[in-house]
């Protein structure tokens, strides 16, 4: 009896003590938030809805107005996805069904090794390795035959929202392609075969297994990535250009939202202060707008996956 | 009662000698705190080191967070000194919780840097076409108006690629106050500040940014520190001054723009040397400040500060060339000098 009794009160402590570490991490984000939504009221008052729709960050006359960060941050973001998810599938596939033994491990130690180096490092390497190689060896030829096209339109100086998007799909490749892996391994081995026993290509046999099973994952790996790329900071900041402004072509500058944050806070006050938290406080929105559409849709896909078992 | 233990007792022990220890504090260095610029840090890192060397009373700790962290935390009274490129506004001046004094303590300069293949270093430039060029109105290396000021050369037909700051900072500060200066079209569309906006050109992050974009993009101008520009061999404009000459960024030539304004410098040393007259003078360059309470709250602190300060215009002057920044000219040292006097504890000189 007394036995029992001090196993139920410790199953009591455990709980607590369980919700209270719950608890911790909703307070400090609630907290988070209402630091961020304190701080940026005088900019919040002044402007209003127009910080999202005007396009002027001037620090001197104190303008100020966040349209063109959000849309570095997004396009951006959706170009280094646009980048990154069919590389990071396709090695995927690769490493799992068809390297040789010999190259498997080598190959993905190398692509999670790519996680691990700090992004300030990957903003250095931007800077004088891939922003020249992508100016002379891919933009400078973009634009002087597709120059009529908006998207390629010059003058081309280098570091740009297409530098940038580059950088980001390298920084979040090892991300989605280590869950784009796990999510292959859960194939069930015997269905792969029944699959080729039947007389299926390989080619067949991935396109009904990734079909399947795998969708709802690397659709989630995808997300993951986007989490990363819509946050990145000091790599982003390095090769954007650091140009409030909006521009048709992938060749102009840019600037996001993280980085206007790294480049003016330590120097900012008042007005332009308040400014740059409503602007964190935007990208803690943006972010979470992402994260739960990413969630819906996964929902959608992954009960769409299971009707069609 | 319980007797105390063997461990009770080597622990009673331990903590009795910590306890020592930590009194023997207080005769142990006093330690002096400071933050702000980043621009000054090498040059007070070497002097807190040389001033901790020969008085082993005084040790500093310096963080280096920027001219407006510098300002805060002397606000704040989270520090015995800050430190900063940009003299405090009469808004920020209002909030501190006594009068502040400015420091004059090095000067610094800020240099157009640019790259062109085929032409060396010393490109010739006027206020106006500087201007010009950072409005965005003269947007190509031949424009027929920089070719007249440089007819020993042939400029390439390229496109001007503009660089500045993206990050708020005092080197901005004194750039965007000489162009509002010697340019109404840029006082009025842009004017001064750590950050402004730019109406052409791509931002770099840091000196180093800026320098990155120019080194790496020919046809590339933007603007550095001298010591900066100097340290990875940039090449560099000369710029013609107030009295109409082609002035090479040099520390003399800084030094000279102080000269020209020392007659002329306010008692709160809160100036910017920008366009100033001198022959002789480079017309982009600024002062760099430690800022102090002038009432001390701590008769020890204050002195060791001001003996500090003392020493900092005196002997630390000699080795500013050496680390590329320019020295005070002797007319307005001796004026920091008598400043340094005004620093005080309820009313009496520390100096």
């Amino acid at each position: 009896m007394a036995a029992r009794s001090g196993k139920i009160s410790k199953d009591f402590a455990f709980e607590k003590a369980s919700a209270f570490f719950a608890s911790v991490v909703l307070f400090l984000t609630v907290l988070l938030f209402a630091v961020l939504l304190r701080e940026s009221l005088p900019a919040l008052r002044k402007f209003g809805a127009s910080f999202i729709v005007s396009g002027t960050w001037d620090p001197v006359r104190e303008q100020f107005g966040a349209l063109p960060f959000i849309y570095g941050t997004l396009v951006s973001s959706i170009l280094a996805l646009l980048i990154a998810v069919p590389l990071s599938v396709g090695a995927a596939i690769f490493i799992d069904e068809f390297a040789p033994p010999w190259l498997k491990s080598p190959v993905s130690l190398l692509a999670e090794l790519l996680a691990a180096i700090p992004s300030v490092i990957y903003g250095l390497w931007g800077i004088f390795v891939l922003v020249p190689i992508l100016r002379d060896a891919f933009m400078k030829p973009a634009t002087k035959y597709l120059g009529w096209i908006p998207l390629f339109k010059g003058p081309v100086y280098g570091p740009s929202m297409l530098a940038a998007g580059v950088l980001l799909a390298i920084m979040i490749i090892p991300f989605i392609l280590s869950v784009t892996r796990e999510v292959l391994a859960t194939v069930p081995q015997r269905q792969k075969e029944a699959v080729l026993s039947l007389g299926g290509t390989r080619w067949e046999m991935l396109r009904i297994v990734i079909g399947q099973h795998c969708v709802p994952g690397i659709f989630g790996a995808t997300v993951l990535g986007l989490g990363r790329a819509l946050g990145e900071t000091m790599a982003v900041t390095m090769v954007i250009g650091n140009r409030p402004e909006i521009f048709a072509s992938v060749f102009q500058q840019g600037y996001s939202m993280a980085a206007v944050i790294a480049n003016e806070f330590a120097e900012a006050g008042g007005l332009q202060l308040s400014s740059l938290i409503l602007i964190g406080l935007l990208l803690m929105l943006v972010t979470l707008i992402v994260n739960l559409g990413a969630k819906g849709m996964l929902s959608r896909i992954v009960a769409r996956a299971a009707r069609g078992i | 009662m319980k007797r105390i233990s063997g461990t009770s007792r080597a622990l009673i022990a331990a903590v009795a000698l910590s306890l020592a220890v930590v009194s023997g504090a207080s005769a142990e260095p006093l330690m002096m705190n400071g933050a702000g610029a980043t621009f000054p840090y090498p040059l007070y890192s070497k002097w807190f080191y040389e001033y901790s060397n020969a008085n082993p009373g005084v040790r500093f700790n310096y963080q280096s967070i920027g001219s407006g962290g510098g300002i805060k935390q002397i606000t704040a009274g989270t520090v015995d000194f800050g430190a900063t490129d940009a003299p405090m506004t009469d808004e920020e001046m209002k909030k501190t919780s006594g009068p502040i004094l400015h420091i004059p303590m090095a000067l610094g300069a800020v240099v157009i840097v640019y790259n062109l293949d085929k032409i060396g270093t010393g490109l010739k430039l006027t206020p106006d076409l500087l201007a010009g060029i950072y409005l965005g109105k003269i947007t190509r290396w031949n424009d027929p108006k920089i070719a007249e000021q440089n007819k020993a050369v042939t400029l390439p037909n390229a496109d001007i690629v503009v660089a500045h700051r993206s990050d708020g900072s005092g080197t901005t500060d004194i750039f965007t106050n000489y162009l509002s200066a010697v340019n109404t079209e840029w006082r009025a569309k842009a004017g001064h500040g750590k950050s402004v906006n730019w109406p052409v050109g791509l931002g770099g992050k840091g000196n180093e940014g800026v320098a990155g974009v120019v080194k790496q993009t020919p046809g590339a101008l933007g603007y550095v520190e001298l010591a900066y520009a100097k340290q990875i061999k940039m090449k560099v404009a000369a710029l013609r001054n107030r009295d109409g000459n082609f002035v090479s960024p040099t520390l003399e030539a800084t030094s000279a723009a102080a000269a020209g304004v020392a007659k002329s410098m306010p008692d709160d040393f809160r100036v910017a040397l920008v366009n100033a007259p001198g022959k002789d003078a480079w017309p982009i360059a600024g002062l760099t400040w430690i800022l102090v309470y002038k009432d001390q709250k701590d008769p020890a602190r204050g002195k060791a500060m001001v003996q500090f300060l003392k020493w900092a215009i005196k002997d630390g002057q000699k080795m500013e060339a050496a680390l590329d920044y320019a020295a005070l000219p002797k007319a307005v040292a001796e004026k920091v000098d008598k400043t340094l006097r005004r620093i005080s504890f309820k009313g009496k000189s520390l100096y």
